[in-house]
C-alpha cells in the first residue's frame, strides 16, 4: 500500500468538497474492494474521503411504496432487516449471500453499487427491482446508471446517498458461483410488479449487469418458470475465462433465470 | 491407563489448545532483535534472459540495508540449491540437472522466479526499493506445453531438448509378449492436474547469524529440519553443520511443500551475516501460489492386456512428468521411484513396463505433494480397472476382486514386494457400507428429478514408511531414510521424546505421547514431545510419505525396549533380585513370584541417585536412543467408493455418498486418523473436482490466487463414512502402515469413475468442473438417465 492521505468528512456536503479538491481521491465506503486493491498496490489514490462517519447516510425505512436503504448500509443489516425481509424478501436474500460474514459486515450497498463489479450481485437487484439512486446531486433511475464494467453514471464529485427499491409483487434472486470466488458467474434477478417482469444478469455480461431481453420476452405473457422452457440466449458480449465460456454463461442465463422464477413464485 | 490413553484410545489432541487459542508459535510469531525485513523481486517473466539489472536506485532508497543478486551468490560461493535424487536415463547416462541458483544469475525461468532480494528496516520499505530496481529482460519463448516442450527454446543449457530424464522400469519383452496374446486391450489417455499445495500457513523464514559464535540460526517452515540443515550446509555451503542451527516450530500444515530446500530461507540464512541483522521473510499468498512447488501434472497413456475372462495379463504406461523450471529437492523421484513401483496397484499383474519422461518447462518447481507419485499412480490403475470392467460388460467390484493379489508376500514385477494385506476384506465391507446393492434403486430415483447419478470404486495401495536406506540408496536417494528417537526419563520418571519426526498438523505431541504412556505404563501428560529442532534433536528425516508412524515410532519403540531393558537392570539392584527375574508390566518393575516392586518413576529415580549400584556394575541414568531403518516399505491399502448426482442442466457435480474402507494395520489413535483420512479425502476431491494450476501460453500463472483457484470447502463435501480393516504390518514393531495421505491417493479416481459412470462416457478431466462436466454431456448428448 502506498502512502495517501485520510478524511473523515461528517457530512455528504464535506465530502463532496474534498472529493472536489482531490481529484485523485477515492470514496471509502466499506473498503471489501479498494483496500485489498490498494493493499496490492494495484490502486493508488492520493486520498481517501470516509464515508463512515458521514451522517444520515445508513439505514432502512418504507416510504410509500418503496424499501429505501441508506448508501453506508451493511449487506448484513439488509439481510436481517425486518423491514427488507418483509417487503423484498430476495433482496434480503440476495445480501445475504454475499462474500463471506466479514464481508457482509463491512461492505456497503452504495459501494457496491458505485463500483459496479460486473459479478457483484446488487446491481442485479438494482436493474431488475427498477430502482432509483439518490445522489448528493440528484435522482437516477437504474436503467441509466450502469453503463458497463465498473462503470456508473456518477460524476465526479457525487456520492450515492441513498437506494430507493420499489416494491414488486415477486421477485427472486439466485446465483450460480464462480466455483473459486462464489462471485456470481451467472447471477440472475427476476422482478415482476404489476403487469412488468424484468430480468437482470450479473457476473456474466462482459460490460457488467445487463436485462435479458429474451428471458423478459418469454415471461411477459406469463410468470412462470415453463415459460423459459427453449430459450435461447446469445453468447456474444458475454464473459469467456477458464471457468466459463460465454457459451456456458449464455446456456446458464435462462437456466438460472428459470430456478429464481419458481423461487419467486414458491413465496 | 493404558486403555483411555495408550495404543487404540482415540486421545484428544494435547496441541490443540495451544492452536486453537493462538498460542501456537510460527515462525512468523519469531521476532529477533534487530531484525530486517526481506522482499524478492520475482521475475514478471516464464523465460528471459537478464541483460542489465541495475540495483544502484533501490541500494539508496529509505531503510535499505542491501540489495543481494546472483552475482553476490557467487561472489560468497553460495552453491546452488540441489536435486537429491539422481535418476538414470534408459541408456544408464545421468538425468540432466541444470544449475538452480538462489538468486537468478543471467536468467530466469518461470514467473516467480527469485531476481534480487531487498533487505530493508522495514517490509514496505524492502517493497517500495523494489520498484527502483531496474530490469533489462531479453524475452524468450515460454515453454508451457510437455507436448511441444523438446521443440522450444533450451530452458537449461544441458538439457537442449528440455527433457530431464527418459526413465523405465519393467519388463519390455514380457509386457510385449503378453500384449500379443491378449483378448482385449483397454487403452485410456489420462491427464493429472497440476495442483498449488496451498497450506494453510505460507513459508517463512528468519535468518540470524551470530557474530561472537559464528553460529547460524535458521527458523523455516520445514517438514524436514535436519536434512534443510545437511543441504545447506554440505551442499550450500553456508556454514558447517556444527554451526548451523535449523528450527521448525510450529508448522502449520505442508503438503509435501516444506520438505524442500528453497531460495527464500537459504538467502535469508546467508544474508543475515552480510547485513549483520536478522533478516525475516513471510511469503504472502501470491507468492505462495507462484513459488511452493507445486505437484502432480502428468499426461499418460496406458494400456491393460486381459484374456477372455478378464484376467490381466500385463500393463504398459507411458508418462509425461512436468518437472518444472528447476528440478526441487526431491522432484526428480516423485514421477519415477513414488510412481512407477506403485502400477501393479492391488493386482496380480504378471507383466509391467513403464517409461517416463521428465520435462522442463517455464513454470514454478514440481515435486512432492500430498501423497506423491502413488495418487498419479493410483488414478492411472483405478481408472483403467474401470474402463476395462466397463468395457468387458463385468461389474467393477467383481472385476476387481477377480485380479486381486489374494497371497502374501506378493512380488510385483516393479520392485515392491507386499508383506500383507486383505483386500478382498475391504472391498466387501465397503460394498455393505455403500449399500452396492440399491444403487441401481437411487440411480432411477435422481432420474425422476432429472439427475444423473453415478457410482465410481477406487481399490488403492500404496507405499508409506519410505523406506529402507541401502535399497533407496540403490536406485538413487542421495540419502538414508531411517528415523532416530531419544527418550530421555527425568528423574522423577516424567519422559521427554526427541524425535527426527516433525509434526505440522500430524497430531504427534499426542499420538506419540500414547505409545509411550501405554509402553511405560506412566500418565500421558507426564510425556513431552520434542521436535524440530537441531540442536535438540541429533538427528532425524522428517516427515513425508506417511512415515512418521511406521518408521518415527518405531523408532521411540526401539528406544523405548532398551529403556525398559535398563530399567530391569536398575530394579534388579533396588530390588535385590536377579535382573532375569525382574517383570516389567503396567508400569511397574516386579520381581517374579513376589509381592516386591517399583513403579517405573521409583526406577527412574534409583537409576539417577545410583545409591543401589556401583558404578563399575552399571551406568547411572536413563536415557536411550535408537536409529530405525525400515526393512521394507508399508502397504496401506483400501477400498473407496463414490457415489455422486448429476445435475445436467448445469454440470455440477454433488458428492452424494462418500464410503472409505482403510487397511493402515494398527492404529494408534482412531480420531487423528479419521481426520488424515477426512483432509486427505478432501483434498482428493478437490483435485478430481476444482484445484487446477493453470498458465497461459505465454507462462503466466492463471491461478495465482483464491479468485480463480478452487479450493475445496467443507460445503462441497459430504459426511463420509470411514470404515476400516486391520491386517497390521508384518515389517515393523508395531504394526503400523501410515494414513496420511491415502485419502488424497484413493479419491480422485473414484469420482472420476463415478462421473464417468454417470455421463456414460470416458472423455471428462480432472478438475472435473460444472462447465467440463456439461460440456461433456452435450458432446455425448447423455441425456439418458435423465429422461
Amino acid at each position: 500500500m502506498y502512502a495517501f492521505s485520510y478524511h473523515s468528512p461528517k457530512t455528504v456536503r464535506q465530502a463532496a468538497t474534498l472529493l472536489g479538491k482531490n481529484p485523485d481521491a477515492k470514496v471509502l465506503a466499506g473498503g471489501q474492494t479498494l483496500l485489498p486493491t490498494m493493499k496490492q498496490r494495484l490502486a493508488s489514490p492520493s486520498a481517501l474521503v470516509d464515508l463512515g462517519k458521514a451522517e444520515g447516510m445508513s439505514g432502512i425505512e418504507v416510504k410509500g411504496r418503496n424499501v429505501v436503504i441508506g448508501a453506508m448500509t451493511r449487506h448484513a443489516d439488509v439481510a436481517t432487516s425486518a423491514i427488507v425481509g418483509e417487503a423484498i424478501p430476495a433482496l434480503a436474500a440476495l445480501a445475504g449471500g454475499i462474500g463471506d460474514p466479514a464481508v457482509r459486515n463491512r461492505g456497503t450497498i452504495g459501494g457496491s453499487i458505485a463500483n459496479n463489479d460486473p459479478a457483484a450481485d446488487y446491481p442485479s437487484a438494482v436493474l431488475a427491482l427498477g430502482a432509483t439512486i439518490i445522489t448528493n446531486k440528484r435522482k437516477i433511475p437504474a436503467d441509466q446508471f450502469f453503463q458497463g464494467m465498473f462503470s456508473t453514471a456518477l460524476e465526479e464529485g457525487e456520492v450515492i446517498v441513498k437506494v430507493s427499491f420499489p416494491i414488486p409483487s415477486k421477485a427472486a434472486y439466485e446465483k450460480f458461483p464462480n466455483p473459486a470466488s462464489r462471485y456470481a458467474m451467472v447471477g440472475v434477478f427476476v422482478a415482476k410488479k404489476g403487469s412488468e417482469t424484468r430480468v437482470a444478469v450479473t457476473g456474466a455480461g462482459s460490460d457488467g449487469v445487463f436485462r435479458s431481453a429474451e428471458c423478459e420476452a418469454a415471461l411477459k405473457a406469463r410468470f412462470n418458470p415453463k415459460s423459459l422452457d427453449g430459450v435461447k440466449v446469445k453468447a456474444s458480449g458475454l464473459n469467456s475465462d477458464i471457468h466459463a465460456s460465454s457459451e456456458y454463461r449464455a446456456h446458464l442465463i435462462p437456466v438460472i433465470a428459470k430456478r429464481a422464477v419458481a423461487k419467486a413464485m414458491a413465496k | 491407563m493404558s486403555s483411555t490413553t495408550g495404543i487404540g484410545a482415540s486421545v484428544l489432541r494435547k496441541e490443540d489448545i495451544r492452536f486453537i487459542t493462538g498460542k501456537g508459535q510460527y515462525t512468523d510469531d519469531v521476532n529477533r532483535q534487530g531484525q530486517a525485513h526481506a522482499y524478492f523481486l520475482r521475475s514478471p517473466h516464464a523465460h528471459a534472459t537478464i541483460k542489465k539489472l541495475d540495483i544502484s536506485a533501490a541500494k539508496k532508497a529509505p531503510g535499505v540495508l542491501d540489495v543481494l543478486t546472483g552475482d553476490d551468490l557467487a561472489h560468497d560461493k553460495v552453491g546452488g540449491l540441489i536435486c537429491g535424487w539422481m535418476i538414470h536415463n534408459k541408456d544408464g547416462s545421468p538425468m540432466k540437472a541444470g544449475a538452480h541458483p538462489a538468486l537468478a544469475q543471467g536468467k530466469v525461468r518461470y514467473v516467480g522466479d527469485h531476481v534480487a532480494v531487498i533487505i530493508a528496516e522495514t517490509y514496505s520499505q524492502a517493497k517500495d526499493a523494489a520498484e527502483k530496481i531496474v530490469v533489462d529482460y531479453g524475452v524468450l519463448p515460454a515453454v508451457v506445453d510437455m507436448n511441444t516442450a523438446s521443440k522450444g527454446p533450451a530452458i537449461h543449457d544441458v538439457a537442449s531438448d528440455n527433457v530431464v530424464y527418459d526413465w523405465h522400469l519393467g519388463d519390455k519383452a514380457a509386457t510385449e509378449a503378453a500384449f500379443k496374446n491378449a483378448k482385449h486391450v483397454t487403452k485410456i489417455d489420462l491427464v493429472n492436474n497440476r495442483l498449488i499445495p496451498n497450506a494453510m500457513e505460507p513459508r517463512a523464514a528468519v535468518g540470524d547469524y551470530d557474530a561472537g559464535t559464528e553460529v547460524f540460526t535458521l527458523y523455516t517452515t520445514s517438514q524436514n529440519p535436519h536434512v534443510a540443515r545437511l543441504v545447506l550446509s554440505a551442499f550450500i555451503g553456508i556454514a558447517p553443520e556444527h554451526k548451523l542451527r535449523v528450527i521448525a516450530p510450529d508448522v502449520g500444515g505442508g503438503f509435501g511443500s516444506k520438505i524442500f530446500i528453497y531460495a527464500e530461507e537459504t538467502v535469508c540464512v546467508w544474508a543475515s551475516k552480510r547485513v549483520g541483522r536478522p533478516v525475516k521473510w513471510t511469503a504472502d499468498r501470491t507468492e505462495a501460489f507462484l513459488s511452493d512447488a507445486h505437484g502432480r501434472d502428468h499426461i499418460t497413456h496406458a494400456e491393460l492386456a486381459l484374456d477372455d475372462k478378464g484376467k490381466i495379463l500385463a500393463f504398459r504406461v507411458k508418462t509425461k512428468a512436468n518437472l518444472g523450471a528447476y528440478l526441487s529437492t526431491f522432484s526428480s523421484c516423485v514421477p519415477t521411484y513414488l510412481y512407477a513401483p506403485l502400477l501393479s496397484g492391488q493386482y496380480d499383474i504378471p507383466a509391467i513396463y513403464v517409461e517416463v519422461e521428465g520435462i522442463y518447462t517455464t513454470t514454478a518447481p514440481v515435486d512432492a505433494y500430498r501423497g506423491a507419485g502413488r495418487p498419479e499412480a493410483t488414478f492411472v490403475v483405478e481408472r483403467v480397472m474401470e474402463v476395462a470392467a466397463r468395457e468387458l460388460g463385468m461389474d467393477p467390484a467383481t472385476f476387481r476382486r477377480k485380479n486381486f493379489v489374494k497371497s502374501f508376500p506378493h512380488q510385483t514385477p516393479v520392485i515392491m514386494c507386499y508383506d500383507t494385506g486383505n483386500y478382498t476384506a475391504s472391498l466387501d465391507l465397503a460394498l455393505e457400507m455403500a449399500d452396492y446393492k440399491n444403487f441401481g434403486k437411487r440411480k432411477k430415483e435422481s432420474a425422476k428429478n432429472g439427475k444423473l447419478r453415478g457410482i465410481g470404486f477406487s481399490a488403492y495401495i500404496e507405499a508409506c514408511g519410505i523406506a529402507p536406506s541401502a535399497a533407496v540408496g540403490s536406485l538413487g536417494a542421495g540419502v538414508g531414510l531411517w528415523e532416530s528417537a531419544e527418550v530421555r526419563v527425568n528423574p522423577v520418571g516424567t519422559v521427554e521424546v526427541l524425535t527426527g519426526s516433525h509434526s505440522h498438523g500430524q497430531g504427534h505431541e499426542t499420538t506419540f505421547a500414547q505409545l509411550v504412556s501405554d509402553r511405560l505404563g506412566i500418565d500421558i501428560n507426564s510425556v513431552a514431545i520434542v521436535h524440530g529442532d537441531t540442536d535438540k534433536v541429533q538427528f532425524g528425516m522428517g516427515t513425508y510419505g506417511s512415515r512418521s508412524g511406521s518408521v518415527g515410532m518405531s523408532a521411540i519403540s526401539k528406544a523405548l525396549d532398551k529403556v525398559i531393558a535398563k530399567g530391569k537392570k536398575v530394579a534388579s539392584y533396588a530390588l535385590e533380585a536377579s535382573e532375569k527375574d525382574i517383570e516389567f508390566k503396567d508400569g511397574r518393575f516386579s520381581v517374579a513370584g513376589t509381592d516386591k516392586s517399583l513403579a517405573f518413576g521409583e526406577v527412574a529415580l534409583q537409576a539417577y541417585i545410583a545409591h543401589k549400584f556401583t558404578g563399575a556394575e552399571l551406568e547411572p541414568g536413563l536415557k536411550e536412543g535408537a536409529f530405525y531403518d525400515p526393512t521394507n516399505f508399508t502397504f496401506p491399502s483400501g477400498v473407496h467408493i463414490c457415489e455422486v448426482e448429476i445435475d445436467p442442466d448445469t454440470g455440477v457435480t454433488s458428492i452424494e455418498k462418500w464410503t472409505a474402507v482403510d487397511d493402515f494395520g494398527n492404529v494408534i489413535n482412531p480420531m487423528i486418523v479419521e481426520g488424515q483420512v477426512h483432509g486427505g479425502i478432501a483434498q482428493g476431491i478437490g483435485q478430481a473436482l476444482m484445484e487446477g494450476a493453470h498458465y497461459d501460453k505465454d507462462g503466466q500463472l492463471v491461478t495465482a490466487s483464491y479468485m480463480d483457484y478452487t479450493m475445496p470447502r467443507a460445503d462441497n463435501l459430504p459426511s463420509f463414512q470411514i470404515g476400516m480393516t486391520n491386517t497390521p504390518c508384518t515389517t515393523n514393531p508395531l504394526g503400523l502402515k501410515g494414513c496420511g495421505e491415502a485419502g488424497a491417493i484413493a479419491s480422485p479416481p473414484a469420482v472420476i469413475n463415478a462421473i464417468t459412470d454417470a455421463i456414460g462416457h470416458e472423455n471428462i478431466a480432472m478438475p472435473a468442473t460444472p462447465q467440463a462436466v456439461w460440456m461433456a454431456i452435450q458432446a455425448s448428448g447423455s441425456k439418458i438417465a435423465a429422461e
